[in-house]
């Protein structure tokens, strides 16, 4: 892919810039510090492509414009942070069950409640994982730079279309605010995965045989779109096999697609015997770390940085886990995604979590202070 | 009365799920027949609800149809129409639905005055969850959630909206259904936020526990209350007492949200 015309950017910036290049076309919000700039950059930018920007009365309706939007064929992101991304669940887990496209961003802060606005955390991690009720499947990208927010919201509104699935962009105020050089492509070069316009005669809104494309309303193909357990059609029901059924689907497609949606990215030592897994800003610090210790210094240090943290990178993690002998897992919470390292290295290493949540960003310091004691 | 045209009914779907003696299929009926009386395009049409009894009428049409989140029915229906201002929108709605947890919906769609037809069907009550009362029903009635009667006061539904900006507001009931379709018809033709305030009857939730009689008593004294715009206008206070206006209460020229923004953008 060629890459051309560096830009300075902000995260909350290039997350605009990725969907506007995803061509996501239709932007519903509500302010909310950490993430207003997405919102201020799609007021400007998106009129001028002739898309729909509109501030919504509140986040829930924010989220229900956003599907609505949806279902009539445009691709479309909402964002916001915390409180807000709490008041939207209930729409997301409709766009789950309903299977509607659209990418939610949330900028996370300190949190509980009102929290610390402008102050920096990972707290929504499990939020994002199990924020609206039921058992549902999500998917959640976490990206640790400026670049990574960019691409990331280019796949995550690929995947989104691909999926008929809402997906998460979870930043953190650090990424979000942070500014950085980005490599813009030039026009036609990016991958943005076109819906499908080959809609078969006998097209189902949730064929039994599969992923079927949406198609929006108003184009002559009468079909139902409820939160209510349905059929293929649309139609509610509570026969409890087809209730198995659509959940099966729901479930399913992101199972298949499994390979397409989990992105990780390990540096360091071949055969390490010590590994950092982080996510979002704290793999900045957790870089810096294996960049002194393996690069410089050659010590068995590695890092797993995760790209997706929904669905969990299981397969990855088992796997280094048999590598290595220690597994630190910083995280600017009170211990998220440890948890879930742990379930998944099935007492393969050493589980060490790293919590900070004085709404300071993790330092390489306290990653090399701890990572000493092994080394 | 003549027979609904089949093609806009999913009459595979019915049985409907509504109890005998329910208005909700009336008020459903009229609006099919108003659709028909617009001249609509059959794909141009999309039919939006909330949740509660009333909301189950989207899955009966044969449209396309979104059955929402509880009191969300005309903020999804905000996205959709900015999204593709050329469909027509008509979001039914309950008492509960539209005015407790939707008030706020309800205010901002009448402030921004978008072209969706709004049409509240209200019984007064919370019929599917059983019986409380909601924001619609009237001080002193009885309700699971109200067993000595509500000591709260009801909105005005339509003073509401035209206070938040609705540029249409109408009034009709299940007892006189043919001045419902053509106020639901009138309402279509309205370019901007119409309301149509449907009421209607139910007999099980609320008529029973408030001794208002069947199905029919609740109708005949429906019909007996109403009073038209026009005949209200020759009567004096005392005579309006207890009465409820009928027909187009109010209907006034106003910029329209989404062909201003599509002109504000060069696309109109």
């Amino acid at each position: 892919m060629a890459e051309t015309k560096p830009v300075l950017m902000q995260g909350n910036e290039a997350c605009a810039e990725g969907a506007i290049s995803a061509g996501v076309r239709f932007y519903a919000g509500y302010p909310i510090t950490p993430s207003t700039e997405v919102a201020e950059l799609m007021a400007a930018k998106l009129p001028e492509l002739g898309g729909v920007f509109i501030q919504m009365e509140d986040e829930i309706a924010s989220m229900a414009a956003v599907i609505g939007a949806s279902i009539g064929g445009m691709r479309t992101l909402t964002a916001s942070s915390g409180p807000g991304f709490s008041l939207k669940q209930e729409n997301i887990g409709y766009a789950i069950m309903a299977e509607i496209p659209c990418v939610i961003v949330n900028v996370q802060r300190m949190g509980p409640s009102t929290g610390v606005p402008t102050a920096p955390a990972q707290g929504d991690v499990m939020q994002t994982r199990w924020g609206t009720h039921g058992d549902h499947p999500i998917i959640v990208f976490s990206p640790a730079s400026v670049y990574e927010t960019f691409y990331l919201t280019i796949a995550a509104v690929n995947l989104s279309q691909k999926l008929r699935q809402p997906v998460i962009m979870l930043l953190d105020e650090v990424i979000g605010h942070m500014r950085e050089k980005v490599l813009i492509p030039e026009a036609g070069k990016l991958l943005v995965e076109k819906s499908s316009d080959n809609v078969p005669a006998d097209w189902k809104p949730y064929d039994e045989k599969g992923l079927t494309p949406l198609v929006p309303f108003g184009f002559g193909h009468y079909y139902h779109v409820t939160g209510l357990f349905h059929d293929q059609y649309g139609f509610p029901t509570g026969d409890p096999p087809q209730v198995e059924r659509a959940l099966d689907r729901i479930h399913g497609k992101l199972e298949k697609y499994r390979d397409e949606i989990v992105l990780t990215n390990y540096i360091g030592h071949k055969e390490p015997r010590v590994v950092i897994i982080a996510y979002g800003c704290t793999v900045r610090s957790a870089r810096a770390v294996v960049k002194k210790a393996y690069w410089q210094n050659r010590l068995p240090v590695g890092l797993l940085s995760l790209q997706t943290l929904w669905p969990f990178p299981d397969k990855e993690v088992a796997a280094i886990a048999k590598q290595a002998d220690v597994i630190i897992v910083p995280e600017m919470n009170m211990g998220q995604i440890v948890g879930e390292v742990e379930r998944y290295a099935c007492g393969n290493a050493e589980i060490v979590p790293l919590n900070r949540y004085d709404g300071e960003m993790i330092s390489p310091d306290q990653i090399s202070e701890l990572l000493g004691r092994w080394l | 009365m003549e027979q609904l045209t089949q093609d806009f009914l999913r009459t595979k779907k019915l049985p409907h799920i509504w109890c005998p003696g329910c208005g909700n299929g009336i008020v459903t009926a009229a609006l099919v027949r108003a659709i028909e009386r617009a001249g609509y395009n059959q794909q141009d049409v999309v039919i939006v609800s909330g949740i509660g009894c009333s909301s189950r009428a989207a899955g009966y049409l044969n449209f396309n149809t979104l059955h929402t989140t509880h009191g969300r029915a005309l903020a999804f229906a905000t996205g959709l129409k900015m999204a593709r201002p050329e469909l027509k929108l008509f979001v039914i709605m309950g008492d509960g639905d539209c005015s407790a947890i939707g008030g706020n919906h309800f205010i901002h769609a009448a402030r921004r005055n978008i072209d969706l037809n709004a049409v509240i069907i209200n019984n007064h009550i919370y019929g599917m969850t059983g019986g409380q009362h909601s924001p619609l029903t009237p001080t002193g009635m009885k309700a699971t959630t109200a067993p000595g009667g509500t000591l709260e006061r009801p909105f005005d539904l339509l003073e509401l909206a035209r206070g938040a900006g609705a540029t249409f507001g109408a009034r009709g009931n299940a007892a006189q259904p043919r001045q419902l379709e053509q106020l639901i018809s009138r309402a279509a033709n309205h370019k901007g936020f119409s309301v149509v305030e449907a009421l209607s009857q139910c007999p099980i939730a609320y008529g029973r526990r408030n001794k208002l009689g069947g199905a029919v008593e609740m109708l005949r004294e429906m019909k007996d209350k109403a009073v038209s715009v026009e005949k209200a206008s020759t009567m004096d206070v005392d005579e309006l007492k207890d009465k409820t206006l009928s027909g187009v209460i109010y209907s006034v020229d106003a910029p329209e949200f989404s062909e201003e923004y599509y002109r504000s953008i060069g696309k109109a």
